[in-house]
């Protein structure tokens, strides 16, 4: 089948989640009025923007996230062959890793792990 | 009776593939007609499962609360998920004044394309499979990632501040838990050796890996189960959408059709989530063998491999959805904690762990 698999599950997605919204959408009825168009808050206008700036915790924890997600995306090719490499594979994924760890612990301590 | 077991979901779409080749001359009308085929039967197949998944979500939630639930609408109550879905097509599908009206639109489909796209490797029975590409499990850890990216959409472009705060706290929540899915994934491809779906359920023959591969695989069964729950937002990680607290998360502003979407989408991933927990560590569709004991294997063989995946896979979904009800919900900062102090650094040793016992041959 091949990567076509790819572009037919796209269109089967697109075709079911669109339809089925398309669907809803000719047969519902439907009103408007200014009341409704408002953002759902306890029904009393809303004070200020929404599109706020959020906590930066958000961004340290994107940052870790990052590094740890780089070194998964290392970690597959070396997985493959570990079986086959051995003992070399072995002490190198150690090393790799107490790095890591190092950072890890290193975040840990200047507090990128605390939230708030 | 040997000819009856041949009969399989292999054999039938092969059939159909000569048939097909007979029929139509032409090589890419052949494909294309049979795309077609595939994606309708994947359409089939999902829309009853997610009615399933939605019918037994209540009625374990029922079980666990010792109430009926469900009981009124058709036999045993089971006809109730689709009273709600027509009711669901029946409702008007709000769309805010102040949000941004393409991204808000565009959010769910993208929810829903991006859980059926994570379907193509996964082993439904044995030689049956949309796409057996070689890099099958990061294929499914890449792609299942880009769900976050539909949840922050949905979140940011309602213009209110529940569903803000929810898609931020799911996208931390997400990424988090990712990187213990994927140190889980990678401690059965240092096992197997291959990134191949089929090789690591070939892999399973003699023995699921869960069973040969002692405590570490073990552990990190454990791991992937708790880590997958939290990647798709289900209590008791379901911060995201904490309903006593913001309402609805990030669709709080969804309504009729878009809404059901995002269920949709969840119920998919619910079951994304337990087959590849299942093929990794139970075994995917290889039936339940001990050792030498030719009777009982045999017995076990004439099940059929699709029976035997489904009942894996809804172990783990009947297992996922029991956890809703036994564990409150933890706070955002507990639960950064749980991925970052707990599962991280274990499943990082447990990498080690599987690496020697993979290198000494430490298993069956």
């Amino acid at each position: 089948m091949g990567a076509g698999v790819l572009i037919l599950l796209i269109i089967c997605g697109v075709a079911f989640a669109g339809g089925g919204i398309i669907l809803s959408w000719a047969i519902a009825k439907r009103s408007t009025n200014l009341v409704k168009g408002e953002p759902y808050e306890c029904g009393i206008p809303t004070s200020g923007t929404s599109w706020i700036q959020f906590n930066v915790g958000y961004y340290l924890f994107a940052l870790i996230f990052l590094v740890f997600d780089v070194e998964l995306v290392f970690m597959y090719p070396w997985a493959v062959v570990v079986k086959s490499v051995g003992m070399v594979g072995l002490v190198e994924i150690v090393i790799f890793m107490f790095i890591l760890f190092m950072g890890l612990l290193y975040a840990y301590r200047k507090g990128a792990l605390k939230w708030m | 009776m040997n000819q009856l077991l041949e009969i399989s979901f292999s054999s039938l779409a092969s059939s159909i593939h000569s048939w097909l080749s007979s029929a139509i001359a032409n090589a890419t009308i052949l494909n294309v007609v049979e795309m077609a085929i595939a994606g309708v039967c994947l359409l089939v197949f999902l829309v009853p499962l997610c009615f399933v998944l939605g019918y037994m979500e209540r009625k374990v939630a029922a079980f666990m609360q010792l109430r009926l639930g469900p009981n009124r609408v058709g036999p045993k109550g089971t006809l109730q998920i689709v009273a709600d879905t027509v009711k669901l097509i029946f409702k008007e599908g709000l769309t805010p004044n102040a949000s941004d009206k393409f991204l808000f639109n565009l959010a769910p489909i993208i929810v829903v394309v991006v859980s059926m796209l994570v379907m193509a490797p996964i082993a439904f029975a044995k030689n049956f499979q949309l796409w057996d590409l070689n890099i099958g499990v990061l294929y499914v850890t890449s792609i299942s990632s880009i769900a976050v990216i539909g949840i922050l959409m949905a979140g940011w472009s309602s213009y209110n501040k529940y569903s803000l705060l929810g898609a931020m706290r799911s996208g931390a929540q997400i990424v988090s838990y990712e990187l213990s899915v994927g140190l889980s994934i990678i401690s059965i491809v240092i096992m197997t050796g291959s990134l191949k779906i089929s090789d690591i359920v070939m892999s399973q023959a003699d023995g699921w890996w869960i069973f040969k591969g002692h405590l570490p695989i073990f552990i990190s069964f454990v791991i992937f189960v708790i880590a997958s729950t939290a990647e798709i937002n289900r209590a008791p990680f379901d911060l995201s959408e904490a309903e006593q607290e913001l309402t609805g998360g990030f669709h709080t502003e969804y309504s009729g059709m878009k809404f059901a979407m995002f269920l949709l989408a969840e119920y998919i991933n619910l079951f994304v989530v337990s087959a590849m927990a299942a093929t990794l560590f139970l075994g995917g569709w290889m039936p339940f063998h001990i050792g030498h004991w030719e009777a009982f294997n045999h017995i076990m063989d004439f099940i059929p491999s699709s029976l035997w995946f489904l009942g894996k896979t809804f172990a783990i979904i009947f297992i996922i959805m029991q956890f809703r009800w036994t564990f409150p919900r933890l706070r955002v900062d507990q639960l950064l904690n749980l991925e970052w102090k707990y599962l991280l650094p274990i499943s990082m040793v447990n990498i080690i762990l599987v690496t020697i016992m993979a290198i000494m041959g430490w298993y069956l």
